[in-house]
């Protein structure tokens, strides 16, 4: 088998895809918390992506995406026994994961696998573990059956309701009812700062997985700062994993926003092969 | 009264190197410097005197046999010449394009002292471009030693000391995090001042020596270095991973878009060929009115960057034009393709709009102090002179530091706290037995050439620790 080829595809929803991919030196080094930078050719971006799992002797690892960009969308093309030109990892800082005692784990849209991850780690550390998974609509939520095998409790909520809870209201109730120890939240910037607005007013623990933009992934760019607690943070390098309480949200949501523009037009010029990246669709 | 030889008449003045007019460059990638001919690399080799005690050499970081290359010009052996050139330098294309000679060789020359130095650079250019016309000739390997060395980091100082280690034998891997090999070369240096084919061209040469390359392969997080001591079977390290921790201001508004650090920009631009957005996938957002904060080679490559991609460009730095730290000829081409610079003035805010992006910045106005102890002239801020600038794009190339992964993940290595560099002695030998380092990670930012002596004086070192090892 040859390095970065992809061992298994699987959709997880429409346009929402987990791949497993053969990466001996990746697999044995990886823990939850940490992510991928995937190549997709010589003129390809680096694009980060959340580990969501490995198996060390298998040597592979797990990465999810939503096909929303040009560079998601190509990779979602990929079949099976195709190769990614290049895969780098393992990156950032492991999440802490110990006895805490009751721990509730948020996941939303895609980064619900790489949150299962982490509730499977907390519950292999004695923790009891709560996990709460969400999506836009019904047909986009992932991995139901896998998040009520991974916890001791399951709760599935929607935004529009129609599946499980309407929105994220529900969370103040369930804290009034139940005393959780340490919260984790993995998924859109809105959802986290959400989450972690109500967790403080419980004054629960709230570890939050930012995405920012980022080049190398490793310290050298400096395009995924994020301002936590007034300070200055580097995602790549002192993150991905931040204090929810202290994270500078709004800016976070006006950083990941910078290059919409030129992600839409790129995406729409390979969807019409005119991006002259000899990759097109057509 | 006896007959005296007429002496041969000395010329006192340098060939000059053709360059792209300004006016046509500022709106290309391509090279801007273009290089001799041979006849005028004939008549510029001509004028070295072939000094019996070459001051040249003494001034070289890697002490290239420069007399002996520029006869081999002038007597047109050219194949000749490159076997002396690259028996020191593995890396001459290079080199003759980015090294600072007029502070190095050419500073030595003789010749400097009743007109201009003989063009070192531009020789030793002439050659490596010769080389890479005419194929390349491996040199010989001596016999395997059966040592295993790991190179940490394909820049300047780890590809000279994977060259210099397997051209004396030993086994050598170089793991490079990054998806291209080449480290500054590739990511930080522009491609108009040093085309990447002519990089690449340098790491094949490396490959064809028969270093094993592992690319996008980050140490500290796959294998840390004392994994590749203990299971990896590595006898030695070097480690070489350069100064790519960007610096910040520290001051309100920096997280605004349009806030680039120099690195981000140059990644952009350079690695990820941003300029060739779409056909390459990773975009820039350039507005038209660029300001460049800082004095050094990197300010300069990200404004002559700027302007290439269509923006007014305005250099903001604090000291005045006698202390910019840049390249004398850097200087002069930023501004005759359109630079324009304001002295003694430093940012204090940037101000954004409601999207997130920059639209202007607060600045005062400095003044130079006395020269300190060190003869560096401080500045300081002139009350009330605070003033504003009307811009859409800022990019901060005030410096860089080494990376803090190798430093963190490796027990026992010995770091200067404050810079975040590695403490090594003067051949590179780092606080752990057969671990060595060498170029930015262990000086702070340098220079291209320096970073590339480092690696040779290691290489030696790693040598003879090697030879000796039981």
């Amino acid at each position: 088998m040859k390095t970065y080829e992809i061992v298994a595809k699987t959709e997880l929803a429409p346009k929402e895809i987990l791949f497993e991919i053969y990466a001996p030196d990746i697999a044995v080094k990886s823990l939850p918390g940490q992510f991928v930078i995937v190549i997709i050719g010589e003129k390809g971006e680096r694009v980060p992506l959340t580990i969501c799992g490995y198996d060390r002797k298998k040597g592979t690892v797990s990465f999810a995406f939503h096909e929303v960009g040009k560079t998601t969308k190509e990779l979602g093309l990929l079949k099976v026994g195709d190769r990614i030109a290049n895969v780098t990892g393992p990156l950032g800082k492991p999440s802490e994961i110990k006895k805490f005692g009751k721990v509730l784990c948020v996941g939303g849209s895609i980064m619900i696998a790489p949150m299962l991850l982490q509730a499977k780690a907390m519950k292999e550390a004695g923790n009891h573990v709560t996990t709460v998974i969400g999506a836009r609509i019904k047909e986009a939520l992932i991995m139901e059956k896998e998040a009520h095998a991974a916890s001791d409790k399951a709760i599935v909520a929607t935004d529009d309701g129609s599946q499980g809870h309407k929105g994220l209201d529900f969370l103040k109730e369930l804290l009034k009812k139940e005393k959780f120890d340490h919260c984790v939240a993995l998924g859109p910037v809105v959802m986290m700062k959400d989450v972690s607005e109500i967790t403080k007013a419980f004054g629960i623990p709230t570890i939050v997985t930012l995405t920012p933009i980022m080049i190398d992934g490793m310290g050298m760019c400096g395009v995924c700062r994020v301002t936590v607690g007034g300070k200055m943070m580097f995602g790549c390098v002192d993150g991905p994993e931040f204090d929810g309480h202290k994270v500078d949200f709004d800016e976070l949501i006006l950083r990941q926003r910078l290059y919409l523009p030129e992600e839409r037009v790129n995406s729409v010029l390979w969807e019409i092969g005119e991006c002259k990246c000899g990759r097109n669709k057509a | 009264m006896a007959e005296t030889k007429p002496k041969p008449k000395i010329k006192k003045e340098a060939i000059e190197m053709r360059k792209q007019d300004p006016k046509v460059r500022a709106k290309n990638f391509s090279e801007v410097a273009l290089g001799y001919d041979e006849a005028e690399a004939l008549e510029e080799a001509s004028r070295c005197l072939q000094c019996v005690k070459p001051q040249c050499i003494v001034g070289c970081p890697v002490e290239v046999p420069i007399p002996t290359f520029i006869k081999c010009i002038r007597e047109k052996r050219f194949a000749e010449g490159v076997v002396a050139l690259k028996g020191k330098n593995a890396l001459p294309a290079v080199c003759g394009r980015v090294c600072p000679q007029e502070e190095q060789c050419q500073e030595k020359c003789i010749l400097g002292k009743i007109g201009q130095p003989v063009s070192i650079g531009r020789l030793e250019r002439y050659l490596a471009d010769w080389e890479r016309e005419h194929g390349f000739q491996l040199p010989e390997r001596a016999k395997p030693t059966g040592k295993k060395v790991a190179i940490v980091g394909a820049g300047p100082a780890g590809l000279t000391a994977a060259a210099d280690l397997i051209k004396l034998g030993h086994e050598v891997t170089m793991f490079e995090a990054l998806h291209i090999a080449g480290g500054v070369l590739v990511y930080g240096i522009p491609e108009f001042r040093l085309p990447k084919v002519i990089v690449q061209n340098e790491v094949n040469y490396i490959q064809k020596l028969g270093v094993d390359l592992r690319l996008g392969n980050l140490v500290g997080r796959i294998h840390t270095i004392p994994e590749l001591m203990k299971e990896g079977g590595y006898d030695a390290v070097f480690i070489g991973s350069g100064a790519g921790l960007p610096q910040f201001l520290n001051i309100p508004g920096e997280n605004l878009g349009g806030l680039y650090s120099a690195n981000e920009f140059l990644i952009r631009v350079n690695l990820m060929k941003a300029y060739k957005f779409p056909e390459y996938d990773t975009p820039i957002r350039l507005g038209k009115h660029v300001v460049v904060i800082g004095g050094g080679n990197v300010a300069m490559d990200c404004a002559r960057c700027s302007m290439r991609l269509g923006a007014n460009v305005c250099l903001l730095y604090r000291r005045s034009r006698d202390e910019l730290p840049a390249r004398k000829e850097e200087i002069e081409n930023a501004e005759e393709e359109g630079l324009v610079c304001k002295f003694l003035a430093a940012p204090l805010r940037f101000h954004g709009d409601e999207k997130g992006w920059v639209k202007s910045m607060d600045c005062i106005a400095m003044e130079l102090c006395e020269p300190d102890a060190k003869g560096r002239r401080s500045v300081k801020p002139i009350p009330g002179s605070e003033f504003s600038m009307e811009v859409d794009t800022v990019i901060i190339a005030i410096g860089q530091t080494p990376n803090p992964i190798i430093q963190m993940t490796t027990e026992g290595l010995q770091v200067n706290p404050k810079h975040g560099t590695i403490n090594v002695d003067e051949n590179g030998k780092t606080s752990l037995e057969g671990v060595y380092a060498g170029g930015d990670v262990a000086t702070g930012a340098a220079t291209v050439i320096s970073a590339m002596g480092a690696g040779k004086r290691a290489a030696k070192a790693m040598h003879e620790y090697l030879m000796n090892k039981k």
